[in-house]
Parts: C-alpha cells; structure tokens; sequence
C-alpha cells in the first residue's frame, strides 16, 4: 500500500478529462429536461456523434471539422426523436430507447470502414507561463480546448436558464406546457429546439471520447457513458452546476477507484461501481424535501387541443 | 423424458444429414463481439478468412457476430448445425455449456471451442499459451523501465490472466531485481475509455511501461500522449502505434489451428483434442521487435522466445515461491498444466492481492 | 396545414392495422438498407420473417420463438399494468437480474441435494427478489415522491454490478477452474427448468408468460382493480374522486411488474442459459418496454409483439448467417420497426385534417 503514489494534480486533472462527455451530454439532457421530455436516446446520439465526427476528421484531416460534425450528427438524429415525440405524440421512453437501439446499429454499420485507424490528433492549449505553473498549471491550463467548452457550456446553459427570456420560456414549458401554450409560447418548437441542442452536445461528448479521450474507433465504445448521463442529470437536480460537480464526481469515482487500485490498496470495485447510482437515488430522495424537483411536465405528452 | 429427447436428436440429425449433402466443407464461427472490435473477434475473424484463402472453393465459412453468450448462443449454433456445418469454432468462454449442449445433438458435426474446458467425443477445445509471449514482453520491459515502475492493466481477475501477470513479473525480475508491478483490474474485456483512464492512472503513479490485458488500442493513445512510455500490443499487433509507444505485441494467430482443424475435418482425421499451443506452434506470435529497443535487449528477448518455442525453456520454471514466501517450484521443475490452467496465487514479489 | 385532432375513443380498426403497416413499411425501409449494403432485399427479407416460421427448419425455430419470446412477454406483461396507470418502471433489467440472483442462489444454497421442494422455492425466490427490488423506487415514490423511472433505471446498474461481483466471488462455481460464472443449474435436476415436452420449448417460464397474459387479460377486463389501472392511466382526477389510492396502485403495479421480471430472470438462469455469470442479463428488461408498446399495452397484443421481436432476432441471425449481413444492420432494422410502430400509432389516437393555412 502506497498512497504517497498518488499525485493529487495529476488525479483531478485526469478526472477533468473523464468528466468531460458526462458533462456534455449530461448539460444537452439538461435543457431538454428543463423543457419537459425526457431523451432516453442520449447514449445513440453519443455514438452517432463519435463515429460521425471521427470519419469527419479522419477524411478531412481537421480534428475541429470534426467535432462540428459530431455535432450535427447528434443533432439530426435527435430529430428522428423529436419527430416520433412531438409531432406523432409517441411514448417518450420507448421512443428514446429506440433511438438507443438504432444509434447503436447505425454507427456501427457506418464505422465498418473505420477500425483500427488513428484519428489527427488534437494539441493542448499549452499556454506558455500558465501551463508550467506548479499544481494550477495541470488542473487548470494544460488541457484540450474542448474541456473547456464543456465549462462554459455548463455556465452559458446557467446564465441562460436563469437569467433571459429564452430560459424563462424553456423553463416555462417544462413547468406546465399548457399555461405556457396559453401565454402564446410555441411549446413544440421550444421543445424541438431543445431536443436538438441535447444531441448536439450529446454528439460533442461522444467525439470527445472517439476523438480525444481514447482516441480511436470501436463499436459500442460509449459502454453506457449516455445512460450515466442521464443519471448525471437526475442527481443534479436539473441544475447546470451540479451537473459540473457531478461529473467530476462521477467520472472522479472512477479514476480515485483505479488510483487506488494502481496503489495496491484492496477495495470492492463492485462495490464502488455502484456507488454513483446508489448516491443518485439518495440524492432524489433528499432532493424529495427540496423545492427543486423534477420539472413539473417532465415526459408529457403535450397535444394542443384548442 | 429419455426417449423423447433421442427422438428430437434424431429428427435434428436427419435435418443435418440432408443438408450435408453439398460437398463443400461448411464452417461455422461463433463471435462473442462485433468482427470490428480490432481485438479478440477481429482475429478470430482473420482466422476465418485464412481459412477461405487456404481451402478456396472447397469450403464455404458462416460466422454470426455479437452473439451473447447462453441460449442465444445455443441457438446460433445449433442453427449453424442444421444447414449442414461440418465444424463449428465457438470464441468465448461462455459458450463452453451451449456448446457441449448442441454438440450432444450433432454427433456428426465438429465443435470446437476456445479458451475452455470441457471437452466431448465431437468437441475439441484449444487455447493459446499467451503466458509464453509475457514472458517476453516482461523481459523486454524489465529491460526497458527506468523508473523501475510496470503498470499492467487487467480484465478480470481469472487464471488466464493471472498467468500473464505472472509470466511478466517472473521474467522483469529476472533482468532487473529493482523492478515493481503495478495491477490494475478494468473489469471489463472492452471499454476504450476505462482501460484509457487505466493507462493514464498507472502513468501518474510512476509507471513507464505499461502491459495491458484487454483488447483496445486505448491504452497505446494514453501512453503515446504521455510520451515517454513503452507499451506492448495486445490480441492483435496494434502497430500504428509502432515503432513507439508499442515496441512489440503478441498476436493471436488462430489461422493455422483454424487451417489445420478443417483440413483434419476434410480428410476425416479429426479427433476430439485438447490443444494448447504456444509461441511454438505459431498459434502465440510475438510481434516485430521495434528499434525502440536497444540491440542487446531485443537479442535477449528473440533468444527467449526462440527457446520457449523449441520447447529447451518453459517460463514457470523452478526455483519460484509463491507470493506469500511458500515454495512453489524446485529449482529446474517446471509448472504443471493443470496448476497453470487454475492458476489463483501471484508469484513471489508481486504486490497486493488477487481480487476473490 | 396539418392538423391533429383527438379521437374521442382509439380507433379499433387502426389499432389493428397500425401494427401490420409499420411492420410493412420497415419491410420496404430496411429492403432499402439491405440494398444498398448489398444484399439482396427480398432475400434479406423473407430470411427474417419467413425462415423462422416456415422455412425448412421451422421445426426447430418455431420452438425458439417460445424460447426467446417467453421472457420478454412475461416481463412486458408486468410492465403494461404499470404503464397503462402511468407509473413508469423502466428497470426491469435489474429486477430480472435480481430474480436470477435469488432464485440461482437458493439452488446453489441446496446443491447438491436432490428434492421436490427446491424448483418451487427457486421460483418463489425469484419472485420475491424481483419484486423487493422493484419494492424500492416503489416505496421511495411513496413515501418521498421521488421518480420511479430515475430510481428503477439507477437500480439496473446496481444490479449489473451486483451480478459482476457474484459471478466472480459467492456464486462462483468451485469446480470451473477459477473461471467466473456458477454452476451450470442444467445439471442439477432439481433445480433444472426442463422443456415440459421436449423439442417445442415449452419450459415453465413460457407457461408462466402465458398464464401471465390471461391472468392480465382478466384482471384488466374483469376485475375492479384492472378498471382502476385502467382509469388512473386516463383521467387521474377521475380516478381520485373514485377514490382509487394511488398509492396502492404503485406498489401493487411496480410489484407485479417486479415479480414477474423476476420470474422471468430465474427461468431463464435454471433454464434456457443455466448459470449465472457476468453477461448473464441479455437485456430482456429493456427489450420488454419496447415489447410493452409494441403490444399498445394489451395482452394479447403483448403476446404477439413479444412473438415478433423474437421473429426479428431469430431472423436477424438466420440473415447473417446465410447472407453474411452484419449484426449492426438488424439492430438498425429492429430500431426502424419501433419508429415506424411508434408513429404510426398516432393514426389509433387522432385523426389527421388538412386545414386550410391560416385557418386556425
């Protein structure tokens, strides 16, 4: 046993970089949450986005093409979502499983070519002083840009939310899509917007893994990534900061487990593994006795009748 | 009961005997993952085409991929089976119950099943001896870790590899007295982004070569990323990561099993067997030596694998203790079989404990 | 402009005629895919869905329908109810593994002992563990109000690693050369889930799906309590002025749907796969709720929907070994089967105008 092995730097650095496609995804599902539907389709649309943005950049050569692509990816296939949900008023759990179902198949059958190849590699933002700094200079300026992106998306989706009108809309058809389809707000449109906002980011954090953080191309290589994010978001009670903390916590569980393990110190990795989803549970049941909850329609159908 | 279930094995074995009219030998593969997951299936799969570029028109190969183990398996093969498949290759573990099961209802048809145990009249099993090719890779990375650390990242904590582990320790002592393993267990065969945070966790704590026991090219990114440390391809050659960070590999080459199985079915020679062939009979490959590696030390490692493959050297031999100081093999003794096959103890030096 | 509006009932005839469109449209759609893959479409389709039923070994895959059907209608019986009433339980996976676990561990507690009394005890096992863990998001939506379908889908992941952690520790079998996964229960007789006749699949599991679809079938159509489900999943003001209690209603909809998942996991692991071990749940939980729609919430629906997606896997299978299609590409077709049921639905619920633009 061996604790002083573990560099403390080192370890939330590298759990910054595990954290960040839960981050990603998890904000997208956020706002489409925080509209009242629930996408259980987010680890298809990371897939799709992986393999996309790693063909993308692999044929074009431009790491940044890719991550765009990604984007889009996620984005179109989040439509067949949307479609199924809001416009053919379809069950939103069985349609987000099955959008699950076909990202998985689509991306592999458009990765067969694929396997085995290196994608361009993206640099680090090596700022000259900052970089080097002793502790910050690891945590806060040795990373890729896209790790970044994932922060300010998580504060532009907070200040939006929070403090504009877009927000407030957003936040107002979650509630009670009646009272804001009264007020004049085009529920279905809010709710197609943000759809297709939570696969774009659900495909971004998909290429990250394909692109950055592994990089390379393999089926199914998500391995359930979505399905953590969607826990992710439930356990940040629908805010945009917790949703930070959490997915550093839950991609941190992960990299303290192997840290530890690295250490030669025996623990329950079952036991562990689990823990993110029992600490969620506990979390909803805190959060019981809060204000903050669910988003009031939160998997409603909303057909405008009138 | 009894007779009924003669009955249906006759009516599956009249199905099968119309079907085998065609004179083409029909071979059938199992796959546990997709054929491009770029590890395990995907060389299992290149075994498969060997097999179609060795016998050309005279056999005819189906394979069925992502075939979760259980009845689902039980039913690919069986289906394989009743349109006339003259052997079957099954390449997981846990098809081993499915396949003794549809083997009992196909005494005509071949099976053969990989990495396990139990075999039967018409069942065969074969596995490789990847320890022999660890043994290199250790002394390869005895040789070539400065900071005495090796970082090796596990799948599950399971007698295969238990062994590799080791393999690699036993032969990194050997070369270099001062040289410490790090274990990590993944839990998993297949998650790129684990077995990538794996890699990188063992590269903070000091580790600059790093031996890996699950199938993706994950780790080979994180260490390239770092820089400055060596790693080995696993399962298949992974050499776009060549010359550096991947110095070597081993491979599983399963086509001249594969070859030799169905040309034994061919001319009516095949007979149940329980292979286990190593660096030998070409069945374990040790991938190029990259000039990564000084000139001494990848003579060394060729001169240990040339003795491993002519049989003079075997990598458990004696003196060796167990980890808890326990002796294990007298000097010059070598390691048993059936003790490798259920191996469970780390060898003497490796720290931490096996996971139960 | 398009516009919808709600049919006061579902229509009978659409219900009817949705299921058997969606399933010809995918036909055309998935021709297209297999095309341009290819294949030859027609090929690729009759392999699907002729092959299985009466092509020339429907013999022996008419049986595996039942086989690979079984679990998913008994789980998707359990989860209609649930469904119908709006309580969402999406984590049958776990409740299957659960029921698994416990009813693999009374065999395994009793081995090698032989006795009439060990394969009612597994099934009462398997049951009760299906549905203690169902009881859970149960209880805590009870008492805390928290979302059954975060809590049970949390619970899935739990389980998985609870089945990780027994397949290489507890259960492990002593004999199986420190490899994971327990003993092979297809050797232990009594514990054995035996085809009752054998060669036609029928194992108790397959009974109990049935009796599962009669006795939903009943309850719904029948039984007081059925009206209730029926009238909380419809108008849920109506239902508490009727005075159902809600809270009845969850424990009773997320503990049936638990039990019979349960049940459903421990057929499955003394039967059809026999043991426990790492890679034992095959996603029949999840594959259920789509079966569950599929089936639009009804019995006998549900009986042929779980049919059909067995018929997609089988000839899924069949289609890659004689065609040499790709897995990812009958994974691709089973999704566009579900979208295509999924939209299509709304033909049942409400009438589709054309009005004229502007004309609100």
């Amino acid at each position: 046993m061996d604790l002083s092995a573990i560099n403390p730097v080192l370890l939330i650095a590298s759990l910054m970089v595990a954290a960040t496609p839960l981050l990603l995804a998890a904000v997208g599902e956020l706002v489409v949450e925080r509209a009242g539907v629930l996408n259980l389709g987010v680890e298809g649309m990371m897939i799709v986005g992986a393999i996309g943005g790693f063909a993308i950049s692999v044929e074009s050569g431009s790491p940044y093409l890719g991550l765009v692509a990604a984007m889009i990816a996620g984005a179109v296939l989040s439509l067949l979502f949307a479609f199924l949900t809001q416009f053919a008023l379809a069950n939103q759990v069985a349609s987000g499983l099955a959008l699950t179902l076909f990202g998985l198949g689509l991306s592999a059958l458009m990765g067969q070519g694929y396997v085995g190849i290196k994608p361009p590699a993206m640099g680090k933002l090596d700022i000259p002083i900052l970089s080097d700094l002793p502790v910050v200079g690891p945590i806060l300026f040795g990373h890729d840009p896209v790790l970044y992106i994932g922060i300010a998306l998580t504060a532009g989706v907070w200040a939006v939310l929070k403090y504009s009108r877009i927000g407030l809309i957003l936040r107002a058809v979650g509630e009670n899509h009646d009272a804001a389809h009264a007020l004049g707000y085009n529920v279905i449109r809010v709710r197609v917007l943000a759809i297709m906002f939570g696969g774009a980011c659900a495909g971004l954090g998909g290429a990250y893994i394909s692109l950055i953080r592994v990089p390379q191309w393999t089926e199914g290589m998500t391995a359930g990534i979505g399905w953590i994010a969607l826990a992710l978001v439930v356990f940040a009670s629908w805010k945009p900061w917790r949703v930070l903390l959490g997915a550093y916590l839950f991609g941190g569980i992960n990299v303290l487990q192997l840290n530890l393990q690295a250490a030669g110190i025996a623990i329950p990795v079952e036991y562990l593994a689990m823990s993110p989803y029992i600490i969620t549970i506990l979390v909803l049941v805190i959060m019981s006795a809060d204000k903050s909850r669910a988003p009031a329609s939160l998997g409603r159908i909303f057909h405008a009748s009138g | 009961m009894k007779l009924t279930k003669i009955l249906t094995s006759a009516v599956l074995a009249t199905g099968l005997a119309t079907a085998a009219l065609a004179d083409k030998t029909k071979v059938g593969f199992v796959y546990v993952g997709p054929v491009g997951d770029g590890g395990w299936t995907y060389e299992h799969d290149k075994g498969r085409l060997a097999v179609e570029e060795a016998y050309g028109d005279k056999v005819e190969t189906v394979y069925v991929e992502s075939v979760p183990e259980g009845p689902d398996s039980e039913r690919v093969m069986t289906d394989m089976a009743l349109k006339g498949a003259d052997i079957i290759f099954t390449t997981s573990f846990g098809y081993m119950d499915p396949t003794i099961n549809v083997a009992k209802k196909f005494p005509n048809v071949k099976f053969e099943h990989a990495t396990g145990y139990k075999t039967a009249p018409n069942v065969s099993v074969y596995s490789a001896r990847f320890y022999e090719g660890r043994a290199v890779q250790g002394t390869i990375a005895g040789h070539m870790t400065k900071s005495n650390v090796v970082g090796y990242i596990g799948s599950y904590p399971i007698p295969e590899v238990i062994r590799g582990i080791n393999s690699a320790f036993i032969h990194a002592r050997k070369v270099n007295p001062d040289v410490q393993f790090k274990i990590v267990w993944a839990y998993t065969w297949f998650d790129p982004a684990k077995e990538a945070d794996a890699a990188k966790v063992l590269i903070e704590q000091g580790a600059d070569v790093i031996l890996q026991h699950t199938d993706s090219t994950a780790p080979q990114a994180a260490a390239q990323a770092a820089g400055n440390v060596v790693t080995f391809g696993q399962a298949s050659d992974m050499s776009e990561y060549a010359p550096f960070p991947r110095v070597s590999s081993i491979i599983d080459d399963w086509a001249p099993y594969y070859i030799a199985r169905v040309g034994a079915v061919m001319d009516g020679s095949w007979a149940e067997s329980n292979t286990w062939h190593g660096i030998g009979d070409g069945m374990v490959g040790i991938g190029e030596i990259s000039d990564a590696v000084p000139a001494d030390v990848k003579a060394e490692a060729l001169a240990l694998k040339a003795a491993l493959a002519d049989g003079s050297y075997h990598s458990f031999t004696g003196p060796l203790k167990k980890q808890d100081g326990s002796d294990w093999l007298a000097e010059g003794e070598t390691a048993d079989d059936g003790t490798l096959a259920g191996m469970n103890f780390y060898v003497e030096g490796i720290e931490g404990d096996v996971p139960q | 402009m398009i516009k919808l509006e709600k049919r006061p009932q579902p229509s009978r005839k659409l219900s009817l005629a949705t299921p058997l469109i969606a399933v010809f449209v995918t036909m055309i759609a998935g021709g297209l895919l297999f095309m341009a893959l290819g294949k030859n479409p027609f090929e690729a389709i009759a392999t699907i869905f002729w092959e299985p039923l009466f092509g020339e070994f429907a013999f022996y895959y008419r049986p595996q329908l039942l086989v690979k059907g079984g679990p998913l209608i008994l789980i998707a019986i359990g989860l209609s109810l649930g469904f119908r009433a709006g309580i969402w339980n999406i984590g049958a996976e776990g409740q299957y593994i659960i029921g698994a676990l416990c009813g693999a561990g009374v065999a395994l507690a009793f081995y090698p002992m032989e006795s009439f009394f060990i394969f009612p005890l597994m099934i009462l096992a398997g049951a009760l563990g299906g549905w203690a863990w169902a009881m859970i998001p149960a209880l805590l939506k009870v008492k805390f109000g928290t979302n059954e379908i975060l809590v049970s889908l949390m619970l899935v992941y739990v389980a998985e690693q609870l089945l990780a952690s027994m397949s290489l520790g507890l259960m492990k079998n002593p004999q199986g050369f420190g490899f994971p996964g327990s003993r092979n229960l297809q050797e232990y007789p009594s514990a054995f889930n035996a085809e009752l006749i054998a060669g036609t699949g029928m194992h108790w599991g397959v009974l109990f799906a049935f009796i599962a679809v009669i006795f939903a079938y009943v309850l719904l159509n029948r039984h007081i309590l059925g009206f209730n489900i029926r009238l909380t999943g419809e108008a849920p003001r109506a239902a508490r002025f009727a005075g159902v209690s809600p809270t009845r209603l969850v424990l009773f909809c997320l503990g049936t749907a638990g039990a019979l998942a349960g049940l459903a996991g421990m057929f499955e692991v003394a039967g059809p796969s026999g043991q426990v071990s790492i890679d034992f749940n095959a996603g029949y939980g999840f594959t259920a709720i789509i079966v569950a729609f599929l089936g639009r919430l009804h019995p006998v629906g549900i009986l042929l929907a779980g049919l059909l997606m067995a018929l997609t896997y089988i000839g899924g299978e069949i289609a890659q070994s004689n065609m040499g299609l790709p897995a990812a590409a009958i994974q691709v077709f089973q999704g566009m089967l579900l979208f295509f049921l999924l939209a299509l639905d709304l033909l049942t619920n409400y009438r589709i105008r054309f009005a004229v633009k502007g004309a609100a």
